[in-house]
């Protein structure tokens, strides 16, 4: 366990240091700030955009954070050849996938924690309300449908050797999912056959990662979700993350190391 | 010979300016664009007019808190609900029931779906209408022309938030832009009875959206015969207000000719006369 939380560490030191997440953050507050300053019919309690608009922003940043973070870690130990003293410690293969997943998955979490603050005293000065339990729902779903993205983006990245590439290819297919996924079952009863079987195929075997998505709830003011749906979806999203995991894992042990 | 950098950079200047001088007159018939007077004109053009019913269906959506259908769930695309509010509606247990675009689940996956989303049919209330305020705004901004726009942003702000000098603001911007627009002064007519409680104010600008609606084509007074009604109407309540009963009658009697109810309207000029005490033949004369 040592092993993998000394490679955990190395990700989260990378996070700070590299420009992607300032940027994306001071990018994220100016939007925000100057969405909040502009006055409607000479109403200061009208809020509910501005926090619609950093809610969107913090998850389109949280998931390029995750996706550009994910992506380079094992082309680039590869590139730079610093994979083989790596693996010629005891580290296996296994570990140095759970390390790098727990490194991303974590540096994304501290990255979500400073937005999260940031859109709750944002939105806290002009409502005068801090719904905190709501907040650790949607940073907790968030976080938890980020595991899945960031194991995903590890299986893509052994697949493809450019960290773009395999970047471009897991946005398309989350922001799909995000979008389409959740309406599949619909489109696929206006479907003739096999179209109607592909759709409802791709439907089940998909990771719902739009059930993740409290935004409304938070931006409307709805409530919290209930605990126990929010414990299955954490096991809905473990199982997923395992399994693509497994995966990576399966696809890394007997691949060759040389560029 | 050798100029002087100084010279020359002067030179370039001056040429600079004396082509500025000759050419900005042209440029600006060039586009239409550089003389918008927002932002959105000025980045986008024509093409601003796209996003403002966009921007409208979000003010409908913020409306909803969010329940609101997706482009995949097949519902009638009728009127937006916060134009209905804005003409009196109120929904109906029929009107719920056509509102519930969700259905039962499909399965497992969208019945747990449904525990992280909005899946309640709401309207905002308590003075929350004002968040659906930007939207307008954005929608007004993006396309002028857009005359529901003035007139739902007005009734909210008058009915709901007490702010009927914005709500008269907005609406005179909304004017400026639509002259002819009888909706607009329609609402502006509403906003002088109701809220400023100035009847004469209110029975000229009310007149005026008359003279409005019957310059419109033939066509377009078939099709808006609502409008008719609500303007005929709303000034018989007035004349009955201020104690003009046989204007009142005329009203309501022009009234009855585009009503879908003049039973209705019958009912209420009966009214008016036991009022005056005269007998219920009178002649009927269409206001024009």
């Amino acid at each position: 366990m040592n092993t993998i939380w000394a490679l955990a560490g190395v990700v989260i030191k990378e996070l700070y240091r590299r420009k992607d997440f300032y940027v994306l953050f001071v990018l994220t507050a100016l939007i925000t700030i100057a969405a909040g300053m502009v006055n409607f019919f000479h109403d200061p309690k009208i809020v509910r955009y501005v926090k619609d608009i950093c809610m969107l922003l913090i998850w389109v940043s949280a998931l390029i954070i995750a996706l550009i973070t994910t992506a380079r870690q094992i082309p680039a130990e590869r590139e730079s050849r610093t994979i083989f003293p790596l693996l010629a410690k005891p580290v296996t293969r296994a570990q140095f996938i759970l390390g790098k997943f727990l490194g991303c998955w974590l540096a994304t979490g501290l990255a979500l924690a400073v937005f999260y603050v940031f859109f709750a005293i944002i939105t806290g000065s002009r409502e005068q309300n801090w719904p905190w339990l709501t907040y650790l729902q949607a940073i907790w779903l968030q976080w938890a449908m980020l595991a899945m993205v960031i194991a995903l983006a590890l299986l893509g990245s052994i697949i493809s050797a450019a960290p773009s590439s395999t970047t471009t290819i897991c946005f398309i297919a989350v922001a799909g999912i995000l979008l389409v996924g959740g309406h599949l079952n619909t489109v696929a009863l206006h479907q003739t056959q096999p179209l109607q079987t592909i759709f409802y195929t791709i439907y089940f075997l998909i990771p719902h990662l739009e059930w993740f998505d409290i935004r409304d709830r938070v931006v409307y003011d709805w409530g919290l979700v209930g605990w126990l749906d929010c414990v299955l979806a954490t096991l809905y999203a473990a199982a997923y993350t395992g399994l693509f995991l497994l995966l990576t894992w399966l696809g890394f042990r007997r691949k060759s190391l040389n560029t | 010979m050798k100029a002087s950098p100084y010279l020359v950079l002067a030179l370039v200047l001056t040429v600079c300016f004396t082509l500025a001088t000759g050419l900005e007159p042209r440029a600006a018939t060039w586009s239409n664009r550089s003389r918008s007077d927002n932002v959105f004109g000025v980045l986008f053009g024509d093409g601003r007019r796209l996003f403002a019913n966009q921007f409208f269906t979000m003010a409908d959506v913020y409306f909803h808190s969010g329940y609101y259908p997706s482009i995949f769930d097949l519902r009638d695309e009728g009127r937006k609900e916060i134009v209905a509010e804005s003409h009196g509606h109120t929904d109906s247990p029929e009107d719920e029931l056509k509102e519930d675009f969700l259905g039962k689940p499909k399965d497992w996956i969208d019945r747990f779906g449904r525990h992280f989303h909005i899946t309640e049919h709401t309207h905002l209330e308590h003075s929350n209408e004002r968040e659906i305020l930007p939207w307008l705004r954005l929608a007004a901004d993006m396309d002028p022309q857009k005359i529901e726009t003035y007139t739902v942003g007005s009734f909210f702000m008058r009915e709901h938030l007490n702010q009927p000098r914005e709500a008269e603001a907005f609406l005179r911007e909304g004017l400026r832009n639509n002259p002819n627009s009888y909706e607009i002064l329609f609402e502006l007519g509403r906003l002088y009875y109701d809220n400023y409680h100035d009847p004469d104010r209110a029975r000229n600008v009310w007149q005026l959206a008359l003279h409005r609606w019957l310059q419109q084509d033939p066509k377009d007074q078939k099709e808006n015969k609502l409008g008719f009604e609500e303007i005929t109407v709303n000034l018989a309540h007035l004349e009955d207000g201020v104690g003009n009963y046989e204007d009142a009658i005329r009203w309501f009697q022009g009234a009855q000719k585009v009503s879908p109810d003049p039973g209705a309207l019958q009912r209420q000029i009966d009214g008016i006369k036991k009022k005056m005490g005269a007998p219920t033949n009178a002649p009927a004369a269409a206001p024009q």
